[in-house]
């Protein structure tokens, strides 16, 4: 069973949870997390609803395999219509937080209606109930997670919660889970905040049981940790430099958007690289980077757990800073350095801590730093409107200032907090805004990695890197090698990623697994847990119905098919530099194919014969 | 038989919980970091992680302070073992453990502790980085003593 097939409802008009039985003839169809909380939004919500007004939901779904002991099985998700895209959003997320809602014997949280009040929501296995935040709104994420532990006297609570710039309105806020975890994209935070729902603090004593063949279950959990500890990159690149292992490789590649994604190779990435965090620092001889760490049940461990040099300018007489906490991803390096043209990575390192302590998006932010930085040097906007802040490309103190606003809600904060697409509007340069649907781009450029055009371009949340990371073929050779500057064959290879990447998020478990389990190796786990029969084409069939779904639930809310495509500056403007120079994203040449392959019309309307084969 | 005991070297802990959960399984049949003899703490603020847990006694205070003899040995393994059938539940062992290893489980009326799982310990098999390993209890020392070993050969010790 692995399901604990029952489902919280927290209806924040009237303070009431309710218990309820999980939809099992979905769960069939959509297997959990990302597929089933997708189909619940899609069935009980307005599509065409404001984001940010009551009749939005936010559900925060767990899959079959979170809270047992395959690798990487604590994941959970946010799922609820976007402020900052309009469509669709999820946001996934590690930490213990998944895991633990799960051993309290829930499947999902399903939040609707908006609160009269700020509260959080306790929940102590089968006991739920709204308690007032009154003491917790306008306090920070960390100070959130250490008044709830301390109000109730249990160091084994997790917690889940948004901090000061969702309370403020950012677009792009996060949910920030076990201190910094978070769901981070599409400002899933802030539609917790419009609800007044401030955290969820859960304690779950019953664990997962139900596991429909316990023996085939181990054997196969245990073969798929087997895999992955002989994996080069999950059984090492991964666990020494993190994601952060991309830095230098795709810098080399000519494929690391620089300065708004005006170039493609930066100067300083080597500075701000996964290297350069284990070298030991000037001042002290400490490294960056103190230890790796895993999420719950991951025995990949590719978290980083940094330090800030204590004598560096942006932590100077704030202890607070000084000890360890969450370090730096790739995507979130990216952003904020390369983006930015910020090669400090002290500076990256305090800003990442920011963007966890008041649950920012450290990629949007980043992103839209980076656009206002173009805004600023078009003379768009001035110092009158920064405050007096220099916002020249490559201003480390700048970058941090910024960071320090925008996670308070306040000043030029207010303006950042807009995100890039609105920004760039607000200042009448809407060409500069780099974004699909709204949503910045991550750490990867289309000009130089063909596929990832068309991955951003079609992906369900806007740009993205974690809907169809294609760059695990095009620069790693995962599954095969394909050649990062050709768009033969892309279409299909884009497809299969969004398919499978869809069923593995609604397992419960993390797609950095997939580096180096196929299918092969997930399908056995979830088949072995699971009630029924989960073949490897029975979960890629399931990922595909996913990805209709979504696709239904963005067209519903009014999302047309031109929106699949990138900014003018990835069509048009050739790389400058690098084994991509001279190229422009060709996105033409994929699309239609695309839209073919999917079952949709040559204008991306899914046509009656996928609806009937999906039962959408 | 070679006595074994749990080496922890925590350094090498992601705090990944593998072994709360292998633990839980064994002994409860069910996944579930709430009921396991294993516990991982994390230190957040110095970014270290450490599993902790019975340390089996040769002179064990919780055996010494049972009232009822619910605390005997496993003569193969040297671990302290409860006997469910005769423990009531006083908890004394709890309070008698200077380590804090044993403790009281709710739900069954009983004091949990490790029992090394009858010498095939879950949670050294699960853990993914070598951070808990079942070795030689005579000579728990022996990684620590050739690393320092192989120092001094290279003439920096």
């Amino acid at each position: 069973m692995a399901w604990t097939k029952k489902v919280l409802r927290v209806d924040l008009n009237n303070g009431t949870c309710t218990a309820e039985a999980l939809n099992m003839a979905w769960a069939n169809e959509y297997l959990g997390q990302r597929g089933l909380a997708t189909k619940y939004l899609s069935e009980e919500v307005d599509p065409q609803c404001e984001p940010l007004g009551p009749d939005n939901k936010l559900i925060m779904a767990t899959g079959p395999l979170t809270g047992t002991m395959a690798s990487t099985g604590g994941r959970y998700s946010v799922i609820t219509k976007s402020p900052l895209t309009g469509v669709v959003a999820c946001s996934n997320s590690g930490g213990f937080i998944g895991a633990e809602i799960k051993n309290a014997g829930w499947d999902m949280i399903i939040f609707e209606g908006k609160s009269p009040e700020p509260v959080y929501l306790y929940v102590e296995n089968d006991e739920a109930e709204l308690r007032s935040a009154a003491d917790l709104w306008g306090k920070s994420v960390w100070e959130t997670d250490e008044i709830l532990h301390k109000k109730h006297q249990d160091p084994l609570l997790r917690i889940a919660c948004i901090g000061r710039s969702a309370e403020a309105g950012c677009l792009y806020a996060a949910v920030v889970n076990d201190l910094h975890r978070a769901a981070g994209r599409s400002g899933v935070g802030t539609v917790m905040a419009s609800k007044n729902l401030k955290a969820v603090a859960v304690r779950g004593t019953l664990g997962v049981g139900n596991i429909a063949d316990p023996k085939a279950f181990m054997d196969a959990v245990n073969d798929g940790k087997q895999v992955l500890a002989e994996n080069a990159v999950t059984g090492q690149g991964l666990p020494t430099y993190g994601t952060q292992v991309l830095m230098n490789v795709i810098n080399g590649m000519g494929a690391l958007p620089t300065r708004n994604m005006r170039e493609v190779q930066f100067e300083g990435a080597e500075k701000v690289s996964g290297e350069a965090m284990h070298e030991p620092r000037a001042s002290d001889g400490k490294p960056n980077l103190t230890t790796n760490a895993g999420c719950f049940g991951c025995t990949i461990a590719c978290g980083r757990i940094s330090t800030i040099d204590k004598g560096h300018f942006s932590v100077q007489n704030k202890p607070e800073y000084w000890g360890n906490s969450g370090g730096l991803e790739y995507e979130a390096a990216w952003a904020l350095g390369p983006d930015t043209g910020v090669d400090d990575l002290d500076a990256l390192t305090y800003v990442n801590f920011l963007c966890n302590e008041d649950g920012m998006d450290p990629i949007s932010f980043g992103a839209t730093v980076a656009a206002a930085m173009e805004l600023f040097q078009a003379g768009a906007i001035s110092k009158e409107h920064t405050g007096g802040i220099d916002l020249a490309f490559g201003g480390t103190a700048a970058l941090v200032q910024m960071a320090e606003l925008t996670a308070k809600g306040e000043g030029f904060g207010k303006d950042l907090g807009l995100g890039s697409k609105r920004l760039c509007e607000k200042y009448g340069m809407p060409e500069l805004s780099m974004t699909v649907k709204g949503q910045e781009f991550p750490a990867y450029d289309p000009r130089g990695i063909q596929g990832m055009g068309l991955a951003y371009a079609t992906s369900n949340r806007g740009a993205c890197h974690l809907r169809g990371y294609t760059v695990a073929s095009e620069v790693l050779g995962i599954p095969v090698k394909t050649d990062p500057l050709a768009t033969e064959g892309k279409a299909e290879l884009v497809k299969a990623f969004q398919d499978a990447t869809a069923a593995v998020d609604s397992a419960g478990l993390c797609v950095f697994t997939t580096f180096a389990w196929s299918m092969e190796n997930i399908a056995p786990q979830v088949d072995a847990a699971c009630e029924g029969d989960w073949s490897v084409d029975r979960m890629l069939e399931v990922g595909e119905r996913i990805w209709n779904l979504e696709r239904d639930f963005n067209m519903r809310a009014g999302m047309t098919a031109d929106q699949d495509t990138l900014p003018k500056r990835l069509l048009k403007d050739a790389a400058n530099v690098g084994p991509a120079k001279g190229r422009v994203n060709d996105l033409h040449k994929m699309l239609p194919e695309y839209y073919a392959l999917r079952g949709w019309t040559a204008d991306g309307q899914i046509t009656p014969e996928t609806r009937a084969r999906f039962g959408i | 038989m070679m006595q074994r005991a749990l080496h922890i070297d925590p350094v090498k802990c992601t705090g990944c919980l593998q072994c709360e959960m292998a633990c839980s399984y064994e002994n409860e049949g069910v996944f579930n970091p709430a009921k396991s003899r294993i516990k991982v703490f994390t230190f957040h603020e110095q970014g270290r992680f450490a599993p902790y847990t019975c340390t089996q006694c040769a002179e064990a205070w919780c055996q010494k302070a049972c009232p009822v003899e619910a605390i005997q040995v496993d003569k193969a393994t040297g671990a302290k073992v409860i006997v469910d059938a005769r423990c009531v539940g006083c908890k004394v062992c709890t309070i008698a453990c200077p380590f804090g290893t044993v403790n009281y489980n709710s739900v069954s009326g009983k004091v949990i502790k490790c029992d090394l799982c009858g010498g095939d310990p879950a949670c050294a098999k699960a853990c993914p980085t070598a951070a808990i390993t079942y070795v030689d209890a005579d000579w728990t020392g022996i990684d620590k003593m050739r690393a320092y070993a192989g120092q001094s050969l290279a003439g920096t010790a």
